[in-house]
């Protein structure tokens, strides 16, 4: 069986920038794992514009940004294989994957980055009312259809969900001649960013649904229209107030869930509020030596912050295979009121050496609040915040020695503040 | 001049063909769609019920014992699945005990095996069923299968030993001549000895193209259903019923064969004949009634919804037999649950009834079996790289939840009865059955299609013949 220190799996963003920085801290023998033709990942399919602007300090497309990490790999003759897929994981870090060069091969790794990334969420996992018909995707499927392969998907559109995909495609499918008839959104607030609904939505005259979902799906073949109602406080449609579109496409963009199915099959602790592996400071997962980054640990807005964790994934891992990573005292991190998730989940304080950055959603939109940061129950710091919102990710950085100090836990929450 | 003609390609159609096969006799099945397998066959609950439960006395009572006797066998000789994993049919409260306690004492008067258990013991057996549960009928000899697996490679049997199969071919008239039929379709007339009607929910239209007294109606009941991610410990092992109703046995909880679980169904009788879209009512009453007896259900791992039509019609029992005013035409009409336990009896049940219209001569040469359908994900690694050393394409993988790849896509379609369509392809491997439902590997099964069946991109069919996928390629639409 053949050996490497480190096998990253997943060659998009986080992987390639984890392969990068562990190779800068002195792991050579590293082999990246991709199951796409070529290396970047969902990148390779995000031809528009907008990332790169925290990392390179400029505005780049997927294929763009995809591009900088992709020559830094070359440049460090890091190996890497396409086509081939991971499919199967154990706990004693051994994998096997396929490719149409090698077959099936059963490898053994030193250490691993889970690097996956995420899939959509579908039609069928919110149980959609209607016929099922085909004209219904998940829109990264039909930014594929359209950005990669060469084709239409319909003529006549309407998207359900208001996600970063969802808006990209609504503008997409209107420049490439479609008619976009709307975007329903089942939130009072859209969950995509702000520029995406100015640029891709306003710019365009599409008009967007809040409150609104999808109650029936029309056509025995292919889709021939669809009904959409807006919903009480609890999210249930209200009678009587039904729209119908006449359309032969709905697109589903609702979300991404963290593709885990390795993780689970090495039966790694997984978290499910993030539905990605707990993690630790280092983003060591449950299992000594298997780190995870990027979507597969937890949903990101922007890649740009993708491939920072990535990248200090690739650190951490080579810390592993150098044996400096350190094990010491455990403190935990508790998402309190109105907090989603907080990544990561445990902390090691012998591993920090100067700062803890700690990643969170909250669970809804709020308005001029405090984000309180307790220490063991003590208050350690208050952030007063004009706006949050689930669509964005907050980032609190801790000074190394606030954790030291730390007895067994640290915690987030929000504190409305009376007016 | 075909000595039979099947008309339908559901499970009785193609078990029938499948059985005919094995005499020297000239038989077409026609097919109105453009695959076998889907309408009725294609969206049910799955299961080869033990017979404990229809009414004493009926042929669905004889037909349901007999057929789950013989399914084990059937699915030997077609190499397709066959798991018996059991049943617990549950009572939640004193009332329904005495109903379980009937209900086992009718399977014990027909030698269907079955006990009853305490709360305790059946939670032994299944620790998330419902704490409302008091008392379990287990019934061990219940089953599951993939029936439109078992049809699709019945007909790939069959024809392997000379079924003719005729796609597209919607039966639109029927002339009863001197001594033969003419049954007329979009692709031509056929001229048959015998006719049989397995056509399901259409099988009233069909039998109303010879007679005149027709009374038969057929009024679909609606069912739903919610399909579960597969995971590696399912919530049970076996399927779980409630106490049966007038309406049916009621929201059930099914480990499928490919480790899936369904829940449903609802039962609604509706008029149309294709109303085959989920309703938010009936999704929100399965949910509430499978509460009742199963609890720990992981909804969030919902993957897919589902409708079936089940072909029920005025009374009660199938109505399998040679219509009283044509002879040689023998229908299959109301053939609803248990009609898929019961489909390998219904088979040896019309065979026999055939073997009095025209003569039954075995063929005498030594039958070739089916040759499995090539699952990599269930072999080793060494297997694997064996198939992978024979052609490189069973080394790309195509979906990467069921994991498929090409080499066992492209075996599909070059089979017998093969596949032709994104759907046909997952109904034979999977491809698009997972958790993503298609999102990752629809690209990559269409060029597969498009490669293989020498057709553009464009041309390739999620479904029924409407059911185009891509519209036309991008900048074709601007000017």
């Amino acid at each position: 069986m053949k050996h490497y220190q480190l096998v990253i799996i997943g060659g998009g963003s986080a992987g390639l920038a984890a392969a990068v920085s562990a190779y800068d801290n002195g792991v050579s023998d590293i082999l990246i794992l991709e199951r796409d033709k070529e290396l970047g990942g969902i990148l390779q399919q995000c031809i528009h514009n907008g990332f790169g602007v925290h990392t390179f300090k400029q505005e780049l497309s997927g294929p763009g940004f995809a591009e900088r990490f992709i020559d830094l790999v070359n440049q460090k003759h890091i190996t890497y294989k396409l086509n081939a897929m991971v499919i199967h994981l154990n706990d004693d870090k051994i994998l096997e994957y396929v490719s149409p060069e090698e077959g099936y091969v059963v490898i053994k790794a030193g250490a691993i980055v889970l690097a996956m990334g995420c899939r959509e969420r579908t039609r069928g996992a919110i149980a959609v009312p209607g016929y099922r018909p085909s004209g219904v995707w998940s829109a990264g499927t039909a930014q594929r259809y359209l950005n990669m392969e060469g084709f239409m998907v319909g003529k006549k559109i309407f998207i359900l969900g208001s996600g970063d995909i969802g808006l990209i495609m609504a503008r997409r499918l209107t420049l490439e001649g479609a008619e976009v008839k709307g975007v329903a959104e089942i939130m009072p607030y859209s969950n995509g960013l702000p520029r995406n609904i100015k640029q891709c939505l306003e710019d365009f005259d599409i008009p967007l649904f809040l409150s609104h979902t999808i109650t029936k799906i029309d056509g025995l073949d292919r889709v021939s229209g669809v009904t959409i109602a807006q919903v009480d406080a609890s999210m249930q449609p209200i009678e009587g107030t039904e729209k119908t579109f006449d359309v032969d496409t709905v697109l589903f963009s609702i979300g991404l869930i963290p593709e885990n199915a390795l993780s689970e099959e090495a039966n790694i602790d997984m978290d499910p509020k993030t539905r990605g592996p707990k993690v630790d400071e280092s983003y060591q997962t449950s299992l000594k030596g298997v780190f995870a980054c990027g979507n597969v640990l937890h949903v990101h807005d922007l890649v740009d912050f993708v491939a920072e964790e990535g990248s200090k994934a690739g650190v951490a891992a080579a810390k592993y295979i150098n044996e400096k990573l350190q094990s010491g005292s455990v403190i935990i991190t508790i998402p309190k009121e109105g907090i989603g998730y907080i990544v990561p989940q445990r902390i090691q304080a012998i591993n920090c050496d100067k700062t803890v950055e700690l990643m969170f959603r909250v669970r809804k939109q709020y308005k001029n609040v405090e984000l309180v940061i307790k220490k063991d129950d003590e208050v350690l710091r208050v952030i007063k915040k004009k706006h949050l919102a689930p669509a964005e990710m907050e980032k609190v950085i801790l000074k190394a020695s606030d954790v030291a100090e730390c007895q067994h836990s640290l915690s987030i929450e929000v504190v409305e503040v009376a007016a | 001049m075909y000595d039979v003609v099947i008309i339908g390609a559901g499970i009785n159609g193609g078990l029938l063909a499948q059985r005919l096969s094995k005499f020297d006799l000239k038989i077409a099945l026609l097919e109105k769609d453009n695959d076998v397998a889907n309408e009725a066959t294609a969206a049910n609950s799955a299961i080869i019920h033990s017979g404990h439960d229809p009414k004493t006395g009926t042929l669905k009572a004889k037909l349901n014992v007999r057929g789950n006797h013989l399914w084990e066998d059937v699915c030997k000789e077609l190499s397709v699945d066959f798991i018996r994993n059991g049943a617990f049919v549950v009572a939640v409260n004193d009332e329904e005990k005495e109903r379980l306690k009937e209900l086992h004492e009718q399977a014990q008067e027909r030698g269907v095996p079955s006990r009853i258990l305490s709360r305790e013991e059946a939670i032994e057996l299944e620790p998330n069923l419902s704490d409302l549960v008091v008392e379990a009928l287990d019934l061990p000899s219940t089953a599951i299968v993939s029936p439109w697996e078992v049809t699709i490679a019945a007909v790939e049997d069959a024809m392997n030993h000379g079924l003719e199969l005729f796609l597209h071919s919607k039966v639109v008239k029927i002339d009863k001549k001197d001594g033969y039929f003419d049954v007329t379709t979009a692709k031509g007339v056929f001229q048959a000895k015998v006719v049989i009607n397995a056509a399901g929910v259409y099988s009233d239209e069909i039998y109303a193209m010879v007679s005149n007294n027709s009374h038969y109606q057929i009024t679909p009941r609606r069912g739903e259903y919610y399909v579960l991610d597969r995971a590696a410990k399912p919530v049970v092992s076996r399927t779980i019923y409630p106490l049966p109703s007038e309406k049916g046995k009621g929201v059930l909880v099914v480990p499928t064969i490919h480790d899936n679980i369904l829940i449903g169904p609802n039962s609604d009788i509706i008029s149309d004949k294709e109303g085959k879209d989920n309703t938010a009512a009936a999704l929100a009453y399965v949910k509430e009634q499978v509460s009742k007896t199963v609890k720990n259900i992981p909804m969030h791992t919902i993957i897919r919804t589902y409708v079936g039509l089940r072909p029920s019609h005025l009374d009660y029992d199938f109505v399998i037999q040679e219509a009283d005013d044509v002879k040689n035409f023998i229908n299959l009409i109301g053939v609803d649950s248990p009609g898929l336990a019961s489909a390998p009896a219904i088979a040896e049940y019309v065979e026999e009834i055939i073997s009095k219209m025209i003569p039954l001569k075995a063929k005498t040469e030594p039958r070739t079996p089916r040759r499995p359908w090539i699952i990599l994900n269930r072999m080793n690694p060494q297997e694997k790289q064996n198939m992978f050393e024979q052609d490189s394409k069973f080394g790309q993988m195509v979906c990467r939840c069921e994991l498929v790849s090409e080499g066992e896509i492209i075996d599909v379609i070059h089979r017998n009865a093969g596949a032709r369509t994104v759907k046909a392809v997952k109904r034979r491997v999977r491809a698009g059955a997972g958790r993503c439902q298609g999102g990752f590997c629809e690209p990559r099964v269409i060029a597969i299609l498009a490669r293989e069946l020498n057709i553009k991109p464009t041309q390739v069919l999620l479904d029924a013949d409407d059911s185009t996928i891509l519209v036309g390629e991008t900048k074709e639409n601007l000017a």
